[in-house]
């Protein structure tokens, strides 16, 4: 049990690693594709089973930011160390993966009929690599997790996609990519400034703790936020960079869809509350030289989450096919999220990691749904579809309800994530939140339509007249997230606790002053304050 | 011990039961739907379980609410409060008064408001959901619909009993959600599906201004609990706005857009008319009774707030009087009997939102409460009538039903006489009460009073220009229907003349003052009224007009009343061809009220049209072509592709450029070097004896040349 508990986290993270070698390892597995789902399902949900003592055993008020720290050095000469920890916005993230993870390999098991061993390898992997980038508190040891996810993705989109499936893998492959090599500059960067760090001069560290506190000079401050900037932001994906998004979730299987939608999103997301607002904070008063205007750093990003919202909820109303529709939506959420983290008071940070999982929860719902659908009818577009709530009265009830928690309905997940990100928003800048707004309404016009197009009005095409309703395998994948939705909707608070310490902290880094203000509201509000450093 | 959260618990569990064991065991008999209520006896009876269960749970939470009013009214304060979680701690962010931290509680709070509103809502309710099973029992969704009406009840219970603005929020947005749900019941239908929608989308556009009212209110209070909010207003001596730019004024308008979403109020009432989609009792219940006077609910608990905020009322009373004979103008031409309601609905809680726009909000809350009884009864009325006519719902084809449908024709007539604020029945005093507070305000209040009061005479003649066109007259509608008009069913019926009877009485609550009795209704409002009257006293200074004009107003208002009922007889009993050849010689504004001002099809222009699917679509090929830079068959330029296809051809050609010029070139130039230097060599080793011997001569030569001039 000690030796379960010191490392919790590495065993979280191989879980899935070791079931893809064994895969790979024994012939049996080669000629019996019956027998790689089975084992495949069960290693997803031991992965899951296994990650589910961080939600106990991690300890919510502990004032120490980061628990369950497993460290030895690597590569010492150049200070790289095998360090993984988790705080609150981790242990979430990491719970959300090894949920949705095992969702999607009980979600493939009719899907994927060639090259199944495959498939599933990469699935796992895949699942290693997104849990080690949450795990991973060395710089050095993150960007190799963060490139390892790439690979079977691309995979999974490249071989078991649809029609354009090359096109889409290549421009999904090469983006992220670009943004990688661009945020690796970034993190070379700030290793050769650990070099000033008292005890590194020889080797620099990539300990990202040791990062925190180290006093970059603004100006390298303000590229380096602007190099992971960009690494993120294609991630997230923020607009102008989202284009990739619609093309690789049209292509990708369902299984690639809720993970791409569900977690690997989150990534870019995850790196801005990590790294860019921490280690970074002075660069957002900056200003940006932008030939007509000028904003700070901070305005920059809010305008381009705002735009997210609204372009990409506009752009969402016009689609034919679903997973596209779905594929906007996802932009339009996202940008919520990085608003609320642009607010930079706890709660719209805490809105925003809750929005995370939320969107986790619902997008990877909304893909499944899909899924389903589309294993039984082998079409997405909309317009084949009409009056299935007759046929399938079932899987309508549970769209509908994903669908509400997603476009954020009271006492379901979607509306605790959105009210607190608008609130931290409207606190901070109240015309942020004027136009975020917008995105509400048009978030329940997308939804609702699709709806009614989809599921309301007569059985026009015969093909839809006899479809099955959910079978038992595919409710125990809606399941868990329906309720899951309502739990987070109703009692929000198990959750949240997990992010007050954290997020707390990370507003007291970026808005020193403000929090100074708000603890001494009556003593001199003039005297400057020290940053927190 | 805790209990009132059993009060939209109790539908609850009704709605669960129904949703899971009465839809998938109890319901299940065959698939198809019918396209009208009427419903025939194809169908076996429905199990009486689902019936008995969706009808039980209301009528358990009415009993619980009568304990909890009575309760409540014997506590200090009026008040109860039961906090059941901690529903949302979130992390702090900036207020007026620096970083708070953000925290709602699941609460509930019972005081005389919520009272009022918890009591109508489920006796009327009750009423409602019996009469359901008579009107919807032979429908195949007979358990779905009960389900989703218990489902309405828990949201619309939940939002009247919330204690903060959260809560609130959550019933507000459960209703919408069981509106679009009801609206949308027989969704085989295209036009009920888009009604649906309609509804929902319109409610959210109001429910983005109410938000942002929300947000505004944390920020100023720090807090979204209503009686936190009314004390801070009173501990911080907080100054009546006068201006327009005031924090109180701004919260009082971005809710007030949440209100006008929800109540359909201009701009946003369009939703409204199109609901009538839904089951005759959903209009009944939902659209004219309960929910859409939510918006009115949430005005007069925002009281405190609007009576420091007089440019927010001004609003609120503008939007309301201008809404009330907007909408009365179009019922006055509908033909539809339920269309006809519905712009009555919608022009009556312009009424109320008039009444709270002049400070009078006990008078706004109660004609929501008469307005309940005899809406809900001509609702439910015109139900009857549809179900005897076997769906028909034009009242062209209708006539002629006061013998064989009686007790429906008597109750309709009490109904219209209510509306019409004929003396002594309910509406005449609830009524009466708004006129006279519009008017003794003074100001913009004899300027909304006018207004009202041609409201008064249009809506008199239009609900009995209705009445007259439905029960009088001789029958029009087909051999088939006339065969097979009947009174309605006892289920049905027992409901009317209980609403019938409480919008005779329900009126004796409110007795103006002027009469010297005593208003209990405005009495018993007074506690949760009390901040708003207080600042009041100082906002509306006009000398209040003695009791003289009151008696003169009253009989002006019974008057116009009696004016419209007597012209709509005339047109509509005695005369029929006085409206016909109205419609012809005034051909212009008769089109313009038929087609209902042609508001649908300008917002379907601009909105549905020009900005979503105009804009979605102009900015979906923004996506493809300039930041995409195209793909498929264009040629992409700039953006994603051209950056990466102008890398790609870019790298490609230098690269082979590199790779012809540069690698290839020095391997050839290697290759040609080595080629052309071989001449030299191969010049000294071509195989012939002479050339070795010239060689070797010339190489003894020059070594003997070289030792003579080189020392060695």
């Amino acid at each position: 049990m000690d030796f379960y508990r010191e490392h919790l986290l590495s065993i979280i993270t191989y879980t899935p690693l070791a079931g893809a070698v064994v895969l790979l390892l024994i012939p049996t597995f080669k000629r019996n594709d019956e027998a790689v789902r089975w084992f495949a399902n069960a290693v997803g949900i031991l992965g899951f089973l296994v990650s589910l003592p961080l939600w106990f055993w991690f300890d919510r008020s502990h004032p120490q930011p980061f628990q369950f720290e497993e460290r030895f050095d690597w590569i010492a000469s150049i200070g790289v160390q095998y360090y993984f920890g988790v705080d609150g916005v981790s242990v979430l993230l990491i719970l959300l993966t090894t949920l949705l993870g095992a969702i999607a390999i009980l979600s493939s098991w009719t899907a994927i009929t060639t090259r199944v061993r495959q498939y599933y390898v990469f699935l796992l992997l895949l699942q290693s690599g997104m849990l080690g980038v949450f795990c991973a508190l060395d710089m050095f040891l993150f960007y190799v997790f963060w490139e390892v996810m790439l690979v079977p993705m691309y995979f999974l989109i490249g071989i078991w996609g649809s029609a354009r499936r090359l096109y889409a893998a290549i421009k999904f492959f090469l983006y992220t990519l670009v943004g990688s090599v661009v945020m690796l500059l970034g993190i070379l960067a700030l290793y050769f400034h650990s070099r000033k760090i008292p005890g590194f001069e020889t080797t620099g560290t990539f300990d990202v703790t040791r990062w925190y506190g180290m006093g970059i000079p603004a100006e390298l401050q303000f590229w380096v936020f602007l190099a992971f900037a960009l690494g993120f932001a294609i991630k997230v994906p923020m607009f102008p960079f989202h284009t990739w998004l619609p093309d690789a979730h049209v292509e990708a299987p369902t299984a690639g869809s809720v993970i791409l939608a569900g977690v690997l999103l989150k990534m870019g997301t995850y790196g801005f509350i990590r790294f860019s607002l921490p280690l970074l904070p002075d660069a957002l008063r900056q200003t940006m030289d932008l030939f007509v205007v000028q904003p700070t750093v901070l305005q920059f990003m809010v305008a381009l989450s705002i735009i997210s919202i609204v372009y990409a909820a506009l752009v969402t109303l016009v689609q034919k096919d679903m997973k596209k529709l779905i594929a906007y939506s996802s932009v339009s959420h996202l940008g919520f999220c990085m608003l609320g983290m642009f607010a930079l008071n706890p709660l719209g940070l805490e809105g925003s990691v809750l929005q995370m999982v939320n969107h986790g929860l619902s997008t990877g719902g909304l893909f499944l749904i899909v899924g389903l659908i589309y294993e039984r009818r082998h079409t997405k577009a909309i317009a084949e579809f009409g009056g299935l709530a007759h046929v399938v009265p079932v899987y309508a009830t549970f769209t509908l309800l994903i669908f509400l928690a997603s476009m954020g309905l009271p006492t379901l997940n979607g509306f605790i994530g959105e009210f607190m990100i608008l609130q931290g928003a409207y606190s901070a800048n109240r015309v942020w939140a004027y136009w975020a707004v917008s995105g509400v309404v048009l978030g329940a016009a997308y939804l609702l339509w699709l709806y009614q197009r989809v599921f309301w009005g007569q059985v026009t095409k015969k093909e839809n007249e006899h479809l099955a309703d959910l079978n038992a395998r595919e409710l125990a994948t809606l399941v868990p997230l329906v309720a899951l939705c309502f739990w987070i909707g109703l009692y929000p608070k198990p959750f949240l606790e997990f992010l007050h310490a954290p997020m707390a902290a990370i507003a007291r880094t970026v808005q020193p002053e403000a929090v100074a203000r708000a603890a001494a509201p009556a003593a001199a509000p003039e005297t400057p304050v020290a940053p927190a450093h | 011990m805790k209990y009132i959260f059993l009060i939209p618990l109790l539908p609850l569990v009704g709605f669960l039961f129904n949703f899971t064991i009465g839809v998938r065991v109890l319901g299940r008999r065959g698939h198809g739907h019918d396209d009208h209520g009427g419903g025939h006896g194809e169908h076996a009876t429905p199990s009486p379980l689902v019936g008995l269960v969706a009808c039980g749970t209301v009528a358990l939470a009415f009993l619980v609410s009568v304990y909890a009013a009575l309760e409540a009214h014997a506590a200090p304060d009026h008040t109860i409060v039961e906090t059941l979680w901690t529903w949302l701690p979130g992390g702090a962010a900036q207020t007026s008064s620096g970083l708070l931290p953000f925290s709602v509680d699941w609460a509930y709070q019972v005081d005389p408001l919520s009272s009022v509103m918890i009591l109508v809502v489920t006796f009327v309710g009750l009423l409602i959901h019996v009469y359901s099973v008579g009107y919807m029992g032979h429908d195949p969704g007979y358990a779905r619909y009960m389900a989703y009406l218990n489902l309405f009840m828990f949201a619309m219970l939940t939002l009247v009993l919330g204690a903060n603005y959260a809560v609130l929020f959550v019933g507000w947005e459960g209703v919408g959600l069981c509106s679009y749900l009801l609206i949308g019941f027989w969704f085989a239908k295209q036009s009920a599906s888009d009604a649906g929608m309609k509804a929902f989308i319109v409610n959210r556009i109001g429910d983005a201004g109410f938000l942002l009212g929300i947000f505004l209110i944390f920020v100023t209070f720090g807090s979204l609990d209503f009686r936190t909010i009314v004390d801070a207003i009173g501990a911080r001596h907080m100054p009546v706005e006068h201006a327009w730019t005031g924090t109180l004024t701004l919260i009082g308008i971005l809710l007030f857009v949440g209100a006008c979403g929800k109540s359909a109020q201009l701009p946003l009432y369009v939703w409204l008319p199109d609901a009538m989609e839904g089951p005759t009792p959903v209009s009944a219940l939902i659209h004219a009774a309960t929910m859409v006077t939510a918006g009115v609910y949430m005005v007069a608990r925002s009281s405190a707030i609007y009576a420091h905020a007089p440019k927010a009322m001004l609003v609120v009373a503008v939007v309301g009087a201008l809404t009330a004979i907007f909408a009365a103008s179009i019922g006055l031409v509908q033909n539809d009997i339920k269309r006809v309601l519905a712009y009555s609905t919608v022009s009556q809680l312009g009424y109320m939102f008039l009444a709270c726009g002049v400070g009078a909000f006990a008078a706004g809350i109660f004609h929501l409460m008469t307005h309940a009884f005899f809406k809900a009864l001509l609702f439910l009325g015109s139900g009857s009538v549809i179900h005897g006519m076997s769906g028909e719902q034009d009242m062209r084809k209708m006539g002629g039903l006061k013998d064989k449908m009686p007790v429906t024709h008597l109750t309709m007539f009490v109904g219209c006489l209510a509306i019409a604020g004929v003396p002594f029945l309910s509406g005449f005093f609830s009524k009466d009460e708004i006129l006279w507070s519009a008017y003794k305000i003074g100001d913009y209040g004899r300027w909304v009073w006018g207004i009202g009061l041609v409201t008064a005479g249009m809506t008199a003649f239009y609900m009995f220009r209705l009445f007259y066109m439905t029960f009088h007259g001789s029958f029009r509608g087909t051999e088939e229907q006339a065969h097979h008009v009947h009174e309605s069913p006892r289920t049905m019926t027992v409901p009317l003349l209980v609403l019938a009877g409480g919008s005779v009485l329900a009126g004796y609550l409110g007795i103006p003052a002027v009469t010297g009795l005593p208003n209990l209704f405005e009495h018993f409002l007074h506690p949760v009224l009390e901040p708003a009257h207080h600042a009041l006293a100082g906002v509306f200074e006009a000398p209040v007009p003695g009791p003289g004009v009151e008696w003169g107003l009253m009989g002006a208002s019974v008057l116009v009343g009696l004016a419209g009922i007597v012209v709509g007889r005339h047109f509509y009993k005695s005369r029929p061809e006085i409206p016909e050849g109205l419609a012809t010689s005034l051909a212009g504004p008769h089109r313009l009220l038929l087609n209902k001002y042609w508001v649908d099809e300008l917002y379907g222009a601009i909105f549905v049209r020009g900005v979503a699917l105009g804009g979605g679509g102009a900015l979906h090929t923004m996506d493809r072509l300039v930041v995409d830079g195209g793909d498929g068959d264009v040629r992409p330029g700039l953006g994603v592709n051209g950056v990466a296809w102008a890398t790609r051809d870019m790298v490609a050609k230098l690269s082979d450029f590199f790779d012809r010029w540069f690698v290839d070139g020095a391997v050839n130039l290697t290759a040609f070097i080595l080629d052309n230097f071989s001449y030299l060599f191969r010049a000294v080793q071509n195989g012939l004896v002479q050339h070795y011997a010239w060689a070797m001569l010339l190489g003894v030569l020059f070594m003997i040349a070289a030792s003579r001039w080189i020392p060695l």
